[in-house]
């Protein structure tokens, strides 16, 4: 692989950080105790800013803003349609700052910045606009009793709700979370990831400007233990929507338990299987199944990590997938030419090299890849191993990082079997022209999502969240909407009633 | 913000009413001393108002011709007719007259952008953001379109730039909102079968709109059909043009590709047959009077059998019960009778009152009826203008005559204001029985007959009387009578305390003869659609 880390000829965009304070009831403040950590930019492990760092005092402060925005605030009481023109004028702005917030991210990140500009961003104002068409849709029902009553459902919002986002997709899993909350009516206290604070900051100044009111929405940058702690197990909170590792996302939902049964959804990890059989056309899915495992240098909760490929075009498959990982790019994000970044910080970095070294200790083969690509920064090389098994721990673990793990087989019972043996249950990819495999292979396999002959195939509409270990609850769609809504049943008698 | 809420309920207590109330200069009881002659009795003194000179529009005619394939052309035949002003009937433009031929460029256009076009091949929230675009500009030019829709209508400009105009872009709003959520559903087979319902847009349409709501008739139906991704051919109605010319331009400089909205100004028996009849058209929809709704049905069933929903006439019954509190229902049942000059389908115009409070109710409708302000649409805090054209005039004039002819008692009004243009007084009618021409047939002008009941049992059966089963009020406090009573009524809407809640996600349509099919909310969406079910074998599936 090319490392273009010396090359010249790319802007990076001059970056000025105007938040970096908790956002509580429509104004930025520091921290009760006045602390602050350190954010760092991953190409160079040094600080972009400090940050201020939440903890539980602060996560009561504004926990008791959005319960007050809730209670008694205009937000939940407004007409769904005017939610709405709130939240398309929240797209609009997120339209207008694009350059500016992909920047964001990609110091923060080390997401790709044209990544960044043409997707997560844009991205982020489609989703709030999805949202805020459906705002003014959000329907209860009239029901048919069995006795001579008239009843109804009533769908309300469901109160403050916690989101706990995570680091890899920073614009991306806020909006998310936020977009079909504010839609349904609910307020919240929304906690960024240590790592990744500061788009999360510039939304909420953007959510003040868009006219969302004060207490709807705040956002308190801090650590898991402490500001996540706080959230997850709040007496006052109604409701937790997480998404992060499946061992956090135990730990939250335990917080839950233990304190008022607040509900919860979860989008954990994942091991996602592609499968790639016989008749497929084998460059489309090599391309596929690179972009798979390599998108968001592996830092992606479906990240396609364990790739069974069918034995009569597997030789090929592994031969052109090692050629077309050995031409990516690893380089500054910011380099419109460069394929991949740096890995969010030292630990995810270590963490990566030290499960590549744990494969070829276990007996893989590293076909390409394997060693960090910089003396600055957290550049992995995109890594392939075959001759996995599947109790390996690199076919078994989450690593989110750009290691694929090549595994062959036979049949397809033998795929089916092969891509359920996992705890986890995110998504899958398929990659076939029969349609009969398609059907079989779609409906055998315990995941959230199914993704044939495509990848990360998104969309506001499609609902999107784990099986087993991956977590419950979805994101996107309108079932996502309903996570943030109380079902109401109303019921009374009815007397003379010509029809029941 | 306040646009908004006027929208949702701009006919309900807190929204026009509010506004205008509000103001010190329109309160009823203020308005003696600043505006002696608006609230005197009319049949005793003709209203100055209307023979003052008209106020002129603050607006001019921009389009006057044919848009079809995105283009303003004139009629085949060159042929024109005058759009008149109600307030003079004088002439405000003359417009393309559109015909058979027109209608088959206009098809021919639709049919191309529907078959060929990226309309209904780009992706939903494109289309969602065009049409987001198209409200924002309604907005923008909302003081030219509710000057157009008031000049040409006859409408107060408080009313159609308040009400109307914010209510259309609302409309529009909530549809581009539907266009990426429209979901067909995957069905459980009884064997391995695989099967997904696909709903895909129905084609091209056909749309005729009468003049009484021209913008907000455009919205209804252009709305959803363009949501759904069809093209449209729409048909305005021969004396209210202008508006729907105005904003279908709007639509195009949002981004809307050329072929996908045609619009065709013309009359019924030529462009408007043309159109139900139209062997290259998928789908009619017609808001209008039940004869002609017949008409369109029989036109369709003899062409190509395109589905047709229908939104009729209506005889709508407002029933006040006695426990209900009689000053808020009289000022209701008086906006639901008279609120745009009594020109609605849904007008309550049978007013079904308990004898326990019927005179009371009598008394002050005819007090509410005699304070209500007739004058030129664009004077401020003007609650009715004139009548559409000459032809509606004299009809209503006749109802008048036979009410009285019946034997009904005229509380109050029955003539015309002024000596020009189409303006006539708010008219009361009591003691009126069921079997009564104004009982019966849809009047549409402004004349309330209040008609006295004793109970519930008989209240429902002399409502439910009728070949119409549009919308009905019910005016009571108890929640038994309001459940029992909004079962019992064969209509499309009950409103239970309130009348003429318009909101964009209430779907709207008639039982009986008031038509077919319903428009608004996500209801609305089926007119446009398609159903197709798409089934395959499953082998080995691991559940069914």
């Amino acid at each position: 692989m090319a490392a273009a880390n010396g090359e010249k000829g790319f802007v990076v965009p001059e970056l000025e950080i105007k938040y970096t304070k908790l956002f509580i009831n429509g104004q930025f403040v520091d921290a009760v105790s006045g602390k602050t950590f350190e954010t760092r930019d991953p190409r160079t492990g040094e600080v972009i800013a400090t940050i201020a760092e939440g903890d539980k005092a602060d996560v009561d402060l504004a926990v008791k803003a959005a319960r007050e925005a809730f209670d008694n605030g205009p937000w939940p009481r407004m007409p769904g349609c005017a939610r709405g023109r709130i939240l398309h004028k929240f797209a609009d702005l997120v339209d207008q700052h694009v350059e500016e917030l992909a920047a964001l991210d990609t110091v923060d990140a080390g997401k790709l910045f044209l990544m960044g500009k043409m997707m997560d961003i844009p991205g982020g104002a489609s989703l709030l606009r999805y949202y805020a068409g459906a705002a003014d849709k959000i329907h209860g029902e009239t029901l048919k009793m069995s006795r001579p009553l008239q009843a109804y459902t009533l769908k309300e919002p469901v109160g403050v709700v916690g989101h706990i986002v995570p680091w890899n997709y920073p614009t991306t899993m806020f909006f998310f979370k936020v977009s079909p909350a504010l839609a349904a009516g609910c307020t919240m206290v929304v906690k960024p990831a240590e790592q990744t604070p500061l788009s999360a900051l510039f939304y909420a100044h953007l959510a003040k400007e868009a006219g969302i009111p004060d207490g709807v929405l705040n956002i308190v940058p801090g650590f898991g233990p402490t500001a996540g702690a706080a959230i997850a197990s709040h007496m006052d909170i109604d409701k937790i929507s997480f998404t992060g590792s499946t061992e956090v996302g135990r730990i939250v939902m335990q917080a839950a338990a233990m304190s008022n049964l607040k509900s919860v959804s979860l989008e954990l990890g994942g091991k996602s299987p592609v499968i790639v059989f016989d008749d497929a056309d084998v460059d489309m899915a090599v391309n596929l199944v690179n972009m798979a495992t390599y998108t968001n240098k592996g830092e992606i909760c479906v990240a396609g990590s364990r790739i069974y490929v069918q034995e009569g075009i597997y030789d090929a498959f592994v031969k052109k997938s090692v050629e077309l990982a050995k031409k990516s790019v690893v380089g500054d994000p910011f380099n419109p030419n460069v394929h991949q970044g740096p890995q969010v910080d030292k630990d995810q970095y270590e963490k990566v090299l030290k499960y590549i070294d744990v494969g070829k200790r276990e007996g893989a083969t590293l076909l390409t890849g394997g060693k960090p690509c910089s003396e600055k920064g957290y550049y992995i090389e995109p890594t392939i191993f075959t001759d996995v098994k599947e109790d390996m721990s690199i076919a078994q673990e989450e690593i989110f990082g750009p290691v694929m793990a090549l595994m062959k087989f036979k049949t397809v019972e033998e795929a089916i079997q092969k891509a359920n043996n996992t705890r986890y249950g995110l998504a899958a990819g398929v990659v076939t022209k029969n349609i009969d495999t398609m059907n079989t292979v779609s409906r055998s396999v315990r995941a959230g999502v199914i993704w044939v002959n495509c990848y990360f195939a998104f969309d506001p509409d499609a609902p999107f969240g784990g099986y087993k270990m991956s977590g419950f609850g979805k994101d996107m769609g309108i079932d996502a909407l309903d996570k943030y809504l109380h079902t109401k049943t109303v019921v009374t008698p009815l007397y003379n009633t010509p029809w029941l | 913000m306040a646009a908004m809420r006027a929208t949702s309920s701009f006919l309900s207590r807190r929204g026009l009413l509010a506004r205008l109330s509000a103001d010190p200069l329109l309160r009823a009881d203020n308005a003696r001393h600043f505006l002696p002659g608006a609230f005197r009795r009319f049949s005793t003194a003709p209203a100055a108002a209307a023979d003052e000179e008209p106020i002129k529009p603050p607006v001019e005619v921009k389009y006057t011709q044919l848009l079809i394939n995105g283009n303003f052309v004139d009629a085949a035949s060159g042929k024109t007719f005058p759009t008149a002003d109600p307030r003079t009937g004088e002439v405000i433009a003359r417009v393309a007259e559109g015909d058979a031929e027109d209608i088959d460029r206009a098809v021919a256009a639709a049919r191309k952008a529907f078959d060929e076009g990226p309309w209904p091949r780009m992706t939903a929230y494109e289309r969602c953001r065009v049409l987001l675009r198209f409200a924002d500009l309604m907005e923008q030019h909302s003081d030219e379109i509710a000057a157009l829709e008031s000049w040409d209508g006859g409408k107060p400009l408080e009313q159609t730039a308040h009400g109307e105009v914010p209510m259309a872009t609302r409309c529009m709003r909530y549809y581009a909102g539907w266009a990426d959520k429209i979901h067909g559903l995957v069905v459980p087979a009884d064997g391995p079968h695989h099967v997904q319902v696909l709903h895909e847009p129905i084609g091209v349409a056909g749309q005729i709109v009468p003049w009484n709501f021209p913008l907000l008739m455009f919205a209804w139906k252009v709305g959803p059909a363009l949501a759904c991704g069809n093209a449209v051919v729409l048909k305005t109605a021969e004396q209210t043009p202008l508006s729907a010319l105005y904003v279908a331009s709007l639509l195009h400089e949002a981004g809307l590709p050329e072929g996908v909205l045609n619009v065709v100004p013309g009359f019924g028996p030529t462009a408007g047959a043309a159109l139900s009849s139209h062997m290259g058209v998928d789908k009619l929809a017609f808001t209008g009077s039940t004869g002609t709704g017949k008409v369109i049905l029989e036109l369709s069933a003899r062409s190509n059998l395109k589905p047709v929903t229908l939104e009729l006439g209506g005889k709508s019954p407002f029933i006040v019960m006695d426990d209900a509190d009689v000053d808020q229902a009289v000022e209701l049942a008086h906006r639901a009778l008279f609120f745009n000059q009594g020109q609605c389908c849904c007008a309550g115009s049978r007013t079904f009152v308990h004898e326990r409070v019927y005179d009371e109710f009598v008394e002050k409708s005819k007090a509410r009826a005699e304070r209500r302000v007739v004058g030129d649409p664009f004077k401020k805090g003007v609650e009715q203008g004139p009548q559409i054209d000459g032809q509606q005039f004299k009809k209503i004039l006749g109802y008048v005559k036979s009410g009285v002819d019946g034997g009904a008692t005229l509380v109050t009004g029955g003539d015309r204001v002024g000596s020009r243009g189409f303006y006539i007084q708010p008219t009361v009618f009591a003691d009126v029985q069921d079997e009564m021409k104004i009982a019966q047939e849809e009047i549409f002008g402004p004349i309330q007959s209040i008609l006295k009941f004793r109970d519930v049992g008989e209240v429902v059966r002399r409502a439910n009387a009728t070949h119409y089963g549009l919308a009905a009020g019910v005016f009571t406090s108890n929640l038994d009578t309001a459940n029992t009573v909004a079962r019992a009524l064969r209509v499309g809407s009950v409103w239970i305390n309130c009348y003429d809640v318009f909101d964009a996600a209430i779907p709207f349509g008639g039982y009986k003869m008031s038509g077919i099919g319903r428009e608004k909310g996500a209801y609305s969406l089926r007119n446009y659609l398609q159903t197709k079910a798409v089934v395959t074998p499953l082998k080995d599936p691991a559940w069914l």
